[in-house]
């Protein structure tokens, strides 16, 4: 990758390199090619053209969603390119989540089924259009053989084919003829121009149900005769069970089994209540191994220790060493801290075991790998292993992994009945996969008020090693470097590194924003020191050396003049900027704050202005901005999971505190129009919103914090 | 066993002593609208009404109700108020994941039942204990304030 640096210019690097990368170790299925196989044979019921659209004799129109809905209000975005294309009204349309399958829902750039990298609008964008465009020809072909005309005179609008004069039918009176069509093979797509549902803001079609409560999440499935469970894992990471002393537990009313497995105990009873109570009950003693003196001094201690060590160079341009000789050098080092998911919907699954079968309800942004761990625990084959895919209460990540999954059938294994297994925020606080400790190094040398060279070693775990191996090659995660070797600014000289060091006992896994929010966050807070360095004002500083990107440049000067940058502000207060590309977004963000006397930091004010390429549904771009700054904020003012004795310290809302309305700012997001492919959007708000609070207390007190959370000690006005 | 006023209608349950109520509603009643979050009325996802007053019912015992009125999300749209504030979320496109929802309109429910025209401070007040973690807050406090006015606006505020 590294030997290639041109293709480390633009900011989809990661993602092509990923798809690159893993295309020659041959675990991407797909490529970007469309899985346009059929699902099913195509019967005179229902016309089936491809995996993605069913259109049944009455008309009625079905759309597979590929991707999991988890809040992004992608299920309303899939239906709309789909519905596009295939030129039928988004009312009345039925949305189905998809089976398990890679080879027909596989996300084109991981090739198995992954929602997830801010990427479901970019890597399905071509293939669900093709999948619209597709059927559409295919309508249209049977309507030119029925009227004895060519297919070329024809258009298609809200779900009938018209032709001249007033002629007109209906799709479900072609259902028939259109399954005996062959597909064609690059059915042409619709001009942007002639789009009638994308880039307007639609309402979502997933909200009606969920403000009546009428939404099933994994949490609210109940199978008939289902019993519930939760459940204890040892809390030091890799510890077992030693003893358990289940007699009072066993005597609680409602209590009815008590499940010891290797590594975890669970309580099944009729209800939550009793399962929560009979935990509560349990005596149990644990052999808490290697990782029982783990302590957070110790993982600093380490990933300093490691991030001294030359790293694997992931990008190199002109002389960096050289460059960095001189007067007017900079050094300095950041670090963020772990942080959990801390979903709303706890982690759960409920599972039906039997000899013959095993039935999943399950939330997963990785279905397939749901299904595979089923497979794997019961030894059962892929048609016996049966999985109900749900809505989701909040992913961030976390539901990429598939612990909770199989917890909960290795517990079903002994439980004679459906059981739903949740955890207790505690233990979905406890048993994380933890966003990693990230420490950057970077230090850059001046001239002219322009960067003349720079260096920034990344050192931090490696999710991609053990979440996708075939990705990780030659000493690089493409994640953790994302948007740090890609760095957008013009600068001559530049080296990026990365150091790969594993946190002893503290598993680590991805966390909305994953790979850019470190470097996100360490480079605009350098970038913001370097400025002061030069004397010159932030946004200026930034603009002069993005020549070479103007999709961000026009983002950052949109920002600036929509925030009121440079108009006086009052003391102790500030305004902060963070520009970046991740995703395949161009985003600028002003951030204006408050710091009183204490060093109690408020955010007033955040203005983002996004060129996210052509946009899907507008109004969910906005949101996920707004939402996604607010997720960081609360990472940036509170987010930090400390580790002692080789556990967790944090277990609930009270000591992992989040952002609540009281605190949270006015949120303004412009869009920028643009004609480009669209870019991802869901994490980029959350990588943003840190580097430009940092920046808008500096600019209030004077004060610069190289480490995440805000330490509000460092902020307290000096008596 | 104990009975309880739910949504208008009654229910008689079998419940141990000291039970939540909000594991009576959503593992015996099957009223799975009403949501676990934390367990220690930290998020406010499991908000309830009793006699129309906002309440975390992850601890409040079920047999501590008594006669008094229970409404939950899947009923709260019966009142005048609840449907107003359930069209405001829907017309500003507040939700997200939506797993918190439940207790965001109940609370704003209750809210807005007792006070009319809340100003940004009785907002704050009401609401700070509801925690959504896809970070809707922007979208929550527009809606309530359009649920307050009962406006009738038809699409986005937003994207235009």
């Amino acid at each position: 990758m590294a030997s290639n640096p041109k293709d480390l210019l633009t900011p989809s690097y990661s993602r092509r390199a990923l798809l690159q990368g893993g295309a020659a170790a041959g675990v991407l299925l797909l490529g970007f090619t469309l899985p346009l196989g059929r699902a099913r044979a195509a019967s005179a019921a229902e016309f089936a053209p491809n995996a993605f659209i069913r259109i049944d004799a009455k008309g009625k129109v079905t759309l597979i969603m590929p991707q999991v809905e988890m809040g992004q209000g992608i299920y309303t975005s899939v239906a709309m390119i789909l519905a596009e294309e295939l030129s039928v009204p988004l009312e009345g349309v039925e949305l189905i989540a998809a089976p398990p399958s890679d080879a027909l829902y596989g996300n084109p750039v991981f090739g198995i089924q992954v929602t997830g990298n801010s990427n479901s609008i970019r890597a399905f964008w071509k293939p669900l259009r093709q999948a619209g465009a597709t059927a559409r020809a295919m309508l249209i072909e049977a309507a030119a053989q029925q009227w004895k005309v060519p297919a070329a005179g024809l258009t298609a609008r809200d779900g009938a084919v018209l032709g001249s004069g007033g002629a007109r039918l209906p799709y479900a009176a072609l259902i028939g003829a259109a399954s005996r069509v062959a597909p064609p093979k690059d059915a042409p797509l619709k001009a942007r121009r002639d789009f009638q549902l994308i880039g307007h803001p639609l309402k979502r079609l997933d909200t009606p149900d969920k403000v009546r409560g009428g939404t099933t999440y994994g949490i609210d499935v109940m199978p008939p005769g289902v019993k519930f469970a939760t459940l204890m894992a040892c809390p030091v990471f890799g510890g077992k069970v030693r003893h358990v002393d289940d007699a009072r537990a066993k005597a609680l009313p409602g209590v009815r089994q008590v499940v010891v497995l290797e590594d975890l105990v669970a309580v099944i009873g009729d209800h939550m209540w009793a399962a929560k109570q009979g935990l509560a009950a349990l005596t149990v003693e644990w052999d808490e191994g290697e990782n029982s003196k783990v302590s957070s001094a110790q993982v600093w201690q380490q990933l300093r220790d490691a991030s001294t060590q030359e790293g694997v160079v992931a990008r190199s341009e002109g002389d960096a060493a050289a460059a960095l000789k001189g007067a007017d050098l900079l050094e300095a080092a950041y670090e963020m801290p772990f942080l959990a998911h801390a979903t709303m919907e706890p982690m759960n699954c409920t599972v039906h075991v039997t000899p013959a079968s095993c039935e999943i309800w399950v939330g997963t942004q990785v279905l397939s790998r749901a299904q595979a761990v089923g497979m794997k625990l019961t030894g059962l084959p892929a048609e016996k292993v049966i999985v109900h895919n749900h809505l989701i209460g909040g992913g961030f990540g976390r539901r990429l992994e598939v612990d909770y999954v199989a917890k909960a059938v290795r517990i079903g294994q002994h439980v004679d009945a459906p059981v739903k297994v949740v955890w207790l925020r505690e233990e979905d606080m406890h048993q994380d996969v933890y966003r990693p400790v990230y420490r950057d190094l970077l230090s850059a040398r001046l001239e002219h008020g322009r960067i003349e060279g720079w260096k920034h070693r990344i050192t931090g775990s490696s999710v991609i090693a053990r979440w996708l191996p075939p990705a990780f090659q030659k000493g690089i995660d493409i994640d953790a470097i994302d948007s740090g070797a890609d760095i957008p600014y013009d600068i001559p000289n530049l080296r990026v590194e990365y150091v790969r060091a594993e946190p002893p006992g503290v598993p680590t896994g991805f966390w909305r924003g994953v790979g850019p929010n470190n470097n996100v966050f360490a480079i605009e807070s350098f970038i913001d020191e370097l400025a002061k360095k030069a004397g010159a004002d932030p946004v200026q500083f930034r603009a002069n050396m993005l020549g070479k990107q103007p999709r961000l440049k026009a983002a950052l000067e949109l920002a600036a003049a929509k925030s009121g940058w440079g108009e006086p502000l009052p003391a102790r207060s500030g305004r902060g900027v963070a520009a970046q590309v991740a995703f395949g977004s161009f985003i600028a963000t002003v951030a204006q704050v408050e710091v009183d006397a204490h060093g109690a930091v408020r955010v007033r004010r955040i203005v983002s202005a996004v060129d996210t390429g052509i946009v899907v549904n507008p109004d969910t771009v906005i949101a996920q901005l707004q939402g996604g700054l607010i997720f960081g904020l609360t990472a940036a003012l509170y987010g930090e999971i400390t580790i002692e004795g080789g556990r967790v310290q944090q277990s609930n809302f009270h000591d992992y505190r989040m952002v609540r309305i009281d605190e949270a700012p006015q949120v303004e997001v412009y869009l920028i129009d643009s004609d480009e492919a669209p870019g991802g959007i869901g994490e980029t708000g959350t990588t943003a919103a840190p580097p430009a609070v940092g920046n808008a207390i500096y600019a209030a007190t004077g004060v610069r914090l190289r480490r995440m959370p805000v330490e509000r000690a460092l902020l307290a006005v000096r008596t | 066993m104990i009975t309880l006023h739910i949504n208008g209608e009654e229910h008689q349950v079998e419940a141990p002593p000291g039970m939540p109520l909000l594991w009576v509603l959503r593992d015996v009643i099957g009223l799975t609208g009403t949501k676990f979050g934390c367990g220690i009325a930290q998020c406010g996802a499991c908000t309830v009404h009793l006699d129309g007053a906002a309440v975390r019912s992850c601890l409040l015992p079920a047999d501590s109700v008594g006669e008094r009125k229970i409404t939950t999300i899947e009923g709260v749209g019966a009142s005048e108020v609840g449907a107003r504030v359930q069209k405001a979320w829907l017309d500003l496109e507040v939700v997200q994941c939506g797993y918190c929802q439940s207790g965001q309109i109940m609370a704003a429910t209750a809210l807005l039942a007792k006070t009319a025209a809340p100003d940004d401070s009785d907002i704050n007040a009401a609401m700070a204990g509801n925690i959504c973690r896809c970070g809707t807050y922007v979208r929550i406090r527009e809606a309530i304030k359009r649920a307050a006015a009962g406006a009738s606006g038809e699409g986005s505020a937003h994207g235009e």
